[in-house]
């Protein structure tokens, strides 16, 4: 890991040593986050490829049911008997959150005119079948609609995860490994400074002291020696 | 209130019809785009679309899937599930994990 291109001085030094300890607490926080996020998600998950295997399978049966009944009677009359539907459909949408995810939450309010028959068209023109059809089908819909906030939900999560995975690598193998060499750097260099100081004032003292030992020496001489 | 919406071929999408839900049939991949431009943008929470659809544009699919709203869920058509529906989910498995951990080796 190369280190940053900074000037090594005792301030960039103190303002990396600050970086750093928000760097590590961001690392521990992330890493938190993931873990938990991780820990929902694999639930989810489960839940959902569940979920959308009942949901798949009860699809099927359904649309067995529609082609027993086109069978029966004319693909036109069926798409002319379920052109205007009874029973409307609304959907309210609030927002949940999960670990600073949101997540939409669908809840639906079916209107009808009658409650318990949904059938759109008259019973003289079409056979049973199709009637067990669009009840099967009026009886899955609950499931398709926890399937779409599951599978949402799942989209949203594995979104931030995989968010977060890279912030707690990114902090952890490059923002990390990077202050730490930069402030090893500085430390270094500081006190290759501090030595360098160090000689070089002993040297002048040593110079000094010879000058001055020279001097007296001049001075025995000149007074005792004449 | 938001809206239901449902893409599809006009034979597996009929009935859903009949549920009070929005319809949209579309048989070939181009229309379908247009239609999941369109009402995407407008406002439906929940989109439904096909799996043989879904698979064609897929790429389009994906523009929406970090975003709260509009919900696009691949259902089977009718001519039974190809097993592409499951693939979303193993898809956001792979993509928060890594590598896919829980639905592996069925495929």
């Amino acid at each position: 890991m190369e280190r940053m291109n900074v000037n090594p001085t005792r301030m960039m030094l103190t303002s990396l040593k600050k970086r750093l300890k928000t760097a590590s607490r961001g690392h521990k926080l992330m890493k938190d986050k993931r873990d938990e996020l991780m820990k929902s998600f694999l639930e989810l998950a489960r839940e959902n490829g569940r979920l959308r295997e009942q949901v798949e399978s009860g699809l099927e049966e359904v649309y067995k049911a529609f082609t027993v009944a086109s069978s029966i009677i004319s693909n036109e009359v069926i798409e002319e008997s379920l052109m205007f539907p009874k029973q409307g459909v609304s959907l309210s949408v609030d927002t949940k959150n999960i670990m600073s995810v949101e997540v939409p939450v669908f809840s639906f309010t079916t209107t009808t005119s009658e409650s318990g028959n949904i059938f759109p068209y008259g019973f003289a023109r079409t056979s049973g079948e199709l009637d067990m059809a669009v009840e099967g089908l009026s009886d899955l819909f609950p499931m398709l609609l926890e399937l779409a906030a599951k599978e949402k939900e799942t989209a949203l999560l594995a979104a931030e995860l995989e968010k977060t995975r890279r912030r707690v690598n990114a902090l952890e193998y490059v923002m990390i490994p990077r202050l730490e060499m930069t402030i090893k750097y500085i430390t270094m260099k500081l006190d290759e400074n501090e030595r360098g100081n160090q000689t070089r004032l002993m040297k002048v003292k040593d110079m000094m002291l010879e000058q001055a030992i020279k001097d007296r020496r001049k001075k025995n001489e000149e007074m005792f020696g004449a | 209130m938001y809206k239901i919406g449902v893409i599809g071929d006009r034979e597996s999408v009929m009935g859903f019809k009949a549920l009070g839900l929005d319809v949209f049939p579309c048989d070939d991949s181009e229309s379908g785009r247009k239609t999941l431009h369109n009402i995407a943008k407008s406002d439906y929470a929940i989109i439904y679309i096909t799996e043989g659809l879904a698979y064609a544009i897929r790429s389009d699919i994906d523009e929406y899937n970090d975003s709260k709203l509009p919900a696009i869920i691949p259902i089977p058509g009718r001519d039974g599930a190809t097993g592409r529906g499951m693939d979303s989910v193993r898809k956001s498995v792979e993509r928060a994990v890594g590598a896919d951990i829980l639905f592996g080796g069925n495929k």
